[in-house]
């Protein structure tokens, strides 16, 4: 069961996908995705490996366009925008990559102030740092200000990736497999950290994973994506309850073979 | 019947379908796609807001971290030239022209060329790994999520450095190859720094020197632009990465000994005989 209460607002979508198609090549990646994702609610979409859980959030972040279907986020049709609305849109959602995708050749001070000096030129160097050292603060990693992201662990270099995005406030978060490479404990302190970020910042998530343990800690809700498709959607426990063998060789491969919760 | 705009077979090209032979096709749309993107720099250069402070920093590594290679470069080229020049002309007892022939061939050929072709390795290899590694590593993907116009950022704050910066360091390039050419005639006839360059630069017109620099803007427009298509356009991971580093120093190189005929041709022209 996930360890705090959500206040989900389940009258406002802030994300509204309805029939969404993506296929690159001859490789049919996404086959009719419905989703929708309410105020204040985590969402995980739990996946194998290349099942296409990635290509969604790069698609409702704008990075990718659908082939069919409709992707809205906060009412607006992402892939109708021009580039200044999809920009001014993009302030408002946080995207945290697989890798972290810090930026090699900047401190964790300059990685974070970048995104803040960029969309409010006329901020002063006081308020940046005031806005660094509370972002910091939040994901408890005040001593790294000075570091290079070369000097940081795997654990760090995500919590980092995760105050990037939240020093402009997001409304949505979105999350690239959060705890993929790292070890049960570094994993469970980034589960911890997004139900904070949840509840600190009022944000709305959908997080992809294929590790069942993170699904567990911060799902409100969970979808489970298997041939391009969600097969079963609803809580942690409404969709363990399944006849389907592929979701239960998940489930038992994560909790008994794998033996990682 | 009138046909719609942008229907027919290049809107069918452009989804995908073939309009020839797959390889005419694809080097056809990498072409289409290189001159979006040079379009896209001139569209965004002159646009605010500008990034002074990431061009300067840019020049920063683009020129003073060259000069190091220019220089040693530049006055072994002069020493060299100089010392392989002087047995021909001394056939005929005609060492005196050996500053002329030396600032003719420097100023009007060598250095543009070869400060260019050392930009191209070291600067060129540089834009065209960095980028590459940005993009496989999703940090350009970053800044795009993150409301930041990656594209103006990193791509033309790097080709406004390689084009202001080339100038002079060919200028710079000119100098130094100068100089060595200047130590080896010193230390065979006791000819005196002043008489070098006097007889050296009595050949030179304002013709010879601004074709050098306009020629030194091409080269450095061309390889910031090669160094960030391949960069920015890099994909399979780290073996992407080497190969934009690689494919910037080899498209560089042979757009620059094109770009060289052609201005040589168009300077020719010019120049009163």
């Amino acid at each position: 069961m996930k360890k705090h209460i959500s206040h989900i607002d389940r009258s406002t979508a802030v994300i509204s996908i309805r029939d969404l198609y993506k296929s690159f090549g001859s490789l049919h990646v996404l086959k009719g995705i419905d989703l929708d994702l309410f105020k204040g609610e985590n969402v995980v979409v739990l996946g194998r490996s290349g099942t296409g859980k990635s290509v969604l959030i790069k698609i409702i972040s704008g990075l990718l366009k659908p082939d069919k279907g409709t992707v809205q986020v906060l009412g607006e049709e992402v892939d109708k925008l021009n580039t200044k609305e999809l920009q001014a849109l993009r302030l408002k959602i946080g995207f945290s990559f697989q890798n972290s995708a810090l930026y090699d050749s900047m401190t964790v001070r300059e990685n974070l102030a970048f995104p803040l000096t960029r969309n409010k030129p006329g901020i002063s160097d006081d308020e940046v740092e005031e806005a660094v050292k509370q972002v910091l603060e939040d994901v408890g990693l005040s001593q790294a200000i000075n570091q290079m992201p070369s000097e940081l662990s795997g654990g760090q270099r995500k919590r980092i990736g995760i105050a990037r995005t939240l020093i402009l406030r997001p409304e949505i978060m979105l999350y690239d497999e959060p705890t993929a490479g790292l070890d049960p404990i570094t994993s469970a302190d980034i589960n911890s950290l997004i139900n904070e970020v949840q509840e600190l910042y009022h944000t709305s998530s959908i997080i992809i994973t294929h590790d069942l343990t993170c699904a567990k800690a911060t799902g409100d809700r969970i979808a489970v994506m298997l041939n391009g498709q969600f097969n079963k959607m609803g809580s942690f426990e409404e969709v363990f309850d399944s006849d389907n063998d592929e979701i239960n060789s998940f489930y038992n491969y994560n909790f008994i073979e794998g033996g990682s919760a | 019947m009138k046909k719609e705009p942008g229907s027919g077979k290049f809107k069918l090209w452009k989804k995908g379908a073939h309009l020839f032979s797959p390889r005419i096709d694809r080097f056809s749309m990498k072409i289409y796609d290189i001159y979006k993107f040079i379009l896209r720099f001139f569209k965004e250069a002159f646009v605010p807001p500008y990034d002074f402070k990431e061009i300067i920093r840019q020049c920063y590594y683009v020129g003073y971290k060259s000069l190091v290679l220019i220089s040693l470069t530049g006055f072994i080229t002069g020493l060299v030239f100089t010392k392989q020049s002087r047995p021909s002309l001394a056939e005929f007892g005609a060492t005196s022209w050996l500053p002329s022939l030396i600032s003719i061939a420097i100023i009007r050929a060598l250095a543009p060329l070869v400060t260019a072709l050392i930009a191209a390795g070291k600067v060129g290899s540089n834009i065209g790994a960095e980028l590459g590694s940005m993009r496989v590593t999703e940090q350009i993907d970053a800044m795009e999520v993150s409301a930041t116009n990656p594209f103006k950022f990193l791509v033309v704050t790097r080709v406004i450095a390689t084009t202001c910066m080339l100038p002079m360091l060919m200028m710079y390039t000119a100098f130094v190859g100068m100089m060595g050419s200047y130590l080896d005639v010193h230390s065979k006839e006791l000819t005196s720094f002043r008489a070098f360059f006097h007889n050296a630069f009595q050949s030179i017109t304002f013709l010879d020197i601004s074709a050098s620099v306009t020629r030194a803007i091409v080269f450095g427009f061309t390889i910031g632009m090669a160094g960030c298509y391949t960069g920015y356009n890099a994909t399979q991971g780290t073996q992407g990465v080497g190969r934009a580093a690689n494919s910037a120093v080899v498209a560089s190189m042979f757009l620059i000994f094109i770009e060289e005929i052609i201005i040589v041709q168009i300077v020719n022209a010019i120049r009163p005989i």
